[in-house]
């Protein structure tokens, strides 16, 4: 009897409820920071899907903000894979990718999904691993020649597993070596980016296959040496491709064309040759004036 | 670092917002009503409170891509297109727990209003009311849900610099380029922005005392 008192005393003082002021509350909360954001502008938008080795690198953090100066075009970057950049291209979801997989990029031209392939820049793989280098590839001849060592003596070797350049990269020295890791239980597969995979084969001491720019980047927290970079098979190559707008309805294809006119600009060019001199004492990129080796 | 934080809020409260607005009246018609099929409706609501947000970020990015039905409006790696999948995985979540908190009321209390006469809608407030303590953490949960949500932004999002990076995706980013102490120290901060909200959440809630944690 006393719970009903209760409820019907709930009823005749009722005040307001607090969770509809915490919800009044937090719906001004959104609507104060809400100015803060432009809101992206449904044209002039470029969207530029690249892979993470080049947008971790910070390259474009340096390259982009002269083109924007000077376009008046915000150029927002998406860091995913070879694979997946290209996949996003083919549904028109980016105007222009710059990747590093020669063979994909050659199929995703004559498919007619891009136009204007142009290579910005190259720099090599490496192989890295322990400082002691069990397998003994700092002798070799060849890349194959490193792989196959490593594969002879069992030794750790972590994969990337992502379908990125790097692991097609992998893949192609695999092959050229005549041998097939997969599912040996010394190869491991990180299915991760570059970083972790770097993480990975410095926690267990196994050797990898990585581009130099997130090698050098990271160098000073790994226990990894880098045990292998002569080879014309380790040039690592960007390319930039517009996304076709005949066969890919709706792309930014005007904002795409002048990006990569900038990136093979002498000025750009110029950047790109300079950038990690200061940091690393050496250079990251070659530049390639858009003329593409493979 | 202040944007996203920003940033970081702003996508989740909104989400919270929609979703509560949405879940809140869905949680406590279930809650208060009997009709056919109830038990095959909340087999549904239990399964999309686990919705796996990867899902959910896939869905999601097929419907705004430019080939997908909603492609035309551009939405693709947006704020908008982030708080649209945080509302998908959090609007079950606040309807769910809010109908187990109004279910859980006293009958005597939601017949008493009745004999007084109350219409279905007073009467499902009056219910509220009382089971404000549950719908509390129906919209705590909802909003922890929100803001710690990663795998769905960064894939309708994209983690793009200034436009739609939040605290989680830009842990993703440093975790990536091996910085981990940055990394640690987002997620700490992260940490204190959950607190910061539940603080205000418990000031705006009368004292956990007898009468609001009956039912």
């Amino acid at each position: 009897m006393s719970r009903t008192d209760g409820g019907r005393q709930a009823v005749l003082t009722a005040k307001p409820s607090r969770i509809t002021i915490f919800l009044i509350a937090m719906a001004a909360g959104a609507v104060l920071v809400g100015p803060s954001e432009g809101g992206p502008a449904k044209t002039g938008r470029l969207i530029l899907a690249t892979t993470t080795s080049l947008a971790d690198s910070g390259l474009l953090r340096i390259l982009l903000p002269a083109f924007t100066r000077t376009h008046g075009i915000r150029v927002d970057v998406i860091a995913v894979g070879t694979g997946q950049a290209l996949a996003m291209a083919r549904r028109g979801d980016a105007d222009l990718v710059i990747v590093h997989a020669p063979a994909l990029e050659q199929e995703f031209v004559q498919g007619g999904y891009g136009v204007m392939r142009s290579c910005i820049a190259y720099n090599t793989f490496a192989i890295v691993g322990p400082a002691g280098d069990r397998a003994q590839i700092g002798r070799a001849r060849s890349a194959t020649e490193a792989f196959a060592r490593i594969a002879h003596r069992r030794m750790l070797f972590v994969s990337r597993g992502d379908g990125s350049g790097t692991e097609i990269k992998e893949k192609e020295i695999w092959k050229g070596a005549g041998l097939n890791p997969r599912g040996e239980d010394w190869y491991l597969v990180s299915g991760a980016g570059m970083g972790m995979t770097l993480v990975l084969a410095h926690e267990k001491q196994g050797y990898t296959l990585t581009d130099l720019a997130t090698y050098l980047t990271m160098r000073s927290r790994l226990h990894l040496a880098l045990l292998y970079e002569r080879d014309p098979l380790l040039v690592n190559q960007y390319a930039a491709i517009a996304t076709n707008p005949t066969r890919v309805p709706g792309v930014n294809f005007a904002g795409a064309a002048a990006l990569i006119n900038y990136l093979v600009s002498p000025a750009a060019q110029r950047t790109i040759a300079d950038f990690g001199r200061g940091r690393f004492s050496r250079s990251l990129f070659t530049p390639l004036q858009g003329w593409c080796p493979e | 670092m202040i944007e996203i934080v920003a940033r970081t809020l702003q996508v989740s409260s909104s989400a919270v917002i929609i979703g509560a607005t949405t879940g809140i009246p869905l949680g406590t018609f279930l809650g208060m009503k009997e009709f056919p099929r109830k038990r095959l409706v909340l087999i549904g609501l239990y399964t999309a409170m686990g919705l796996p947000p990867v899902v959910v970020g896939l869905v999601v990015y097929m419907l705004l891509s430019r080939q997908g039905p909603l492609g035309h409006a551009g939405l693709l790696f947006t704020p908008l297109a982030m708080v649209l999948a945080e509302t998908i995985l959090v609007t079950p979540l606040i309807a769910g727990v809010t109908m187990a908190a109004v279910a859980g009321v006293d009958p005597a209390i939601r017949e008493a209003a009745v004999i007084d006469g109350a219409s279905p809608g007073r009467v499902g407030v009056m219910l509220l009311r009382e089971a404000q303590f549950g719908v509390v953490v129906a919209v705590v949960a909802g909003f922890g849900r929100a803001i710690s949500e990663v795998g769905a932004v960064l894939m309708v999002g994209g983690d793009i610099e200034g436009l739609t990076r939040v605290m989680t995706t830009a842990i993703v980013l440093e975790t990536r380029k091996g910085n981990f102490e940055l990394a640690a120290a987002l997620g700490v901060l992260l940490l204190g922005l959950s607190f910061a909200v539940n603080v205000v959440l418990q000031f705006l809630q009368p004292a956990p005392d007898a009468s609001s944690l009956r039912g």
